[in-house]
């Protein structure tokens, strides 16, 4: 049975084990296809968590972005997020809410909020003010500016917080099972009922997921880049880039 | 109510009791946030406390041995900046749970697959921000130092690290505050920390915040020692804003 990957020893089992459906020692049906509710629950809380979170933080951090206002308050979540440690805020939920989808669900949001909202506020507050000021002068509102000047050339910088955010979340909600949320993570802190070849399988896939979204959000995030910004970041990186920018813009103007 | 044998005498793989040791106070029965019992055990948090150090120092002081080491050699031959940029980024992405249980197989349980997992987890952030300082350094103070006869290795070691610094150091204290974040799972390799008796008796309030509590302590007094150190070493940041 194990024939096909043996020559790789633990690895091989463990790859087994991630492919083909397997009776446990416990006697229950794991591995293969049986993978697949926990990689549902598992997309389905991260999916959640982010989404609830972007609905807060995106909106805060690019207002106060706009405004220049609560610096103060997006570098302390952001202090905060850093120094309170994910399990903590998991379990902080399991002990005082108890165990469940939505207790959980809301551990991750706080953990999703604080890099999406630092995210927000620094793209929209590092917009050139000039380009706004000539948005300004060309008549615009302020909420003209922050739709169609601040948003667009923030948007990258934007998505990147969405995007480190689910990958964040993604490597916390394998600590689900340990709260009663059966995520990829059960194999892993249940070793008992899968063996430490679920345990190895389970982990090699969170890794392939969490970098499978890394890079497939790393592209999403490329293709919402504005032409103008690609240009210039693709141009050649120069020293003293101060003096460079003003040359540009003469260029360009006459 | 009598407390639940299991729960008095249930031990967790590291030594970890999970007997509260009160049977009588309410607060604790109810499992709820008792400050008074937090403070009469923190003594329990002393082992995992230390261990959780030890575990921040030396993946921090590791990473950043070889995240200078990488820099240095992408601050002269450009090209490298890319591919280290990636592999490290990969490094960064993997969730440190599975890291551990990836590595097992080959380093087994305990410290050493924490502390490399760790590691692996701070090049990134101390990479950058190396690059990121030496590219920050001024134009003119590099030729400035030409100009005096450095070479480029003094070049390096009197003007652009020291220049530098602000932005070295800004990478040491993100990677020092989310490693001890991340060390609180380093339990479940075997390598013991703050996680440890958090999860031990997870149901219970005051224990999950007076392990948590204990990590926030610490990510502030590592944070503000490397700002103490950061101030110390760069006495001409301070001449300039005054």
């Amino acid at each position: 049975m194990h024939a096909t990957f043996a020559f790789l020893g633990e690895l091989g089992d463990a790859i087994h084990f991630i492919f083909v459906k397997q009776t446990s020692r416990g006697g229950a049906e794991v591995g293969g296809t049986q993978l697949l509710p926990l990689l549902r629950e598992h997309v389905l809380i991260t999916v959640v968590a982010v989404a609830a979170a972007s609905a807060i933080a995106l909106p805060l951090g690019t207002w106060l972005g706009h405004t220049g206002r609560g610096s103060f308050l997006v570098i302390s979540v952001t202090n905060a997020g850093r120094a309170v440690p994910s399990i903590g805020v998991v379990f902080l939920f399991f002990a005082a809410l108890g165990a469940g989808f939505f207790n959980i669900t809301l551990a991750l949001v706080l953990l999703a909020i604080p890099p999406i909202l630092l995210n927000a506020y620094t793209g929209v507050r590092g917009v050139d003010p000039d380009t706004v000021d000539a948005a300004r002068g060309m008549g615009l509102t302020g909420t003209q500016i922050l739709s169609r000047v601040e948003l667009p050339l923030a948007l990258p910088l934007i998505f990147g917080g969405v995007k480190t955010s689910t990958v964040n979340v993604l490597a916390t909600a394998t600590l689900g099972p340990a709260a009663g949320v059966v995520t990829l993570g059960d194999p892993i802190i249940n070793p008992s009922s899968y063996g430490d070849a679920g345990r190895l399988g389970a982990a090699i896939v969170v890794a392939v997921l969490a970098v499978g979204a890394e890079v497939g959000l790393s592209a999403v995030q490329r293709a919402l880049t504005p032409e103008g910004i690609k240009l210039a970041e693709a141009a050649p990186r120069q020293r003293g880039l101060r003096l460079a920018v003003p040359k540009r813009r003469i260029a360009s103007a006459s | 109510m009598t407390l639940d044998p299991t729960l008095v005498l249930a031990q967790s793989e590291g030594g970890f009791f999970r007997n509260r040791s009160s049977g009588v106070d309410k607060c604790v029965e109810s499992n709820g946030f008792c400050p008074s019992w937090i403070v009469h055990h923190l003594d329990r948090y002393t082992t995992p406390f230390e261990q959780h150090l030890v575990l921040v120092v030396v993946s921090v002081g590791l990473g950043f041995l070889v995240a200078f080491a990488l820099a240095l050699l992408a601050h002269r031959r450009r090209w490298l900046v890319a591919p280290v940029t990636q592999i490290t980024g990969i490094l960064y992405t993997i969730p440190s749970l599975a890291a551990f249980f990836i590595l097992l197989p080959i380093t087994g349980r305990g410290r050493t697959t924490a502390i490399i997992a760790l590691t692996a987890y701070t090049l990134l952030i101390l990479f950058r921000n190396i690059v990121d300082g030496l590219d920050g350094v001024p134009a003119e103070a590099r030729d400035a130092g030409r100009g005096m006869g450095l070479t480029e290795r003094q070049l390096l070691w009197r003007v652009e690290l020291p220049l530098a610094l602000p932005a070295i150091m800004a990478g040491l204290r993100i990677a020092a505050t989310t490693t001890v974040g991340l060390a609180a799972l380093a339990f479940y390799a075997g390598a013991g920390g703050l996680g440890e008796p958090m999860e031990a008796d997870k149901a219970f309030d005051s224990n999950v915040v007076a392990a948590g509590g204990l990590c926030v302590v610490m990510a502030v007094a590592l944070d503000g020692l490397l700002l103490l150190t950061q101030r110390l070493l760069t006495p001409w940041t301070r001449a300039r804003a005054a």
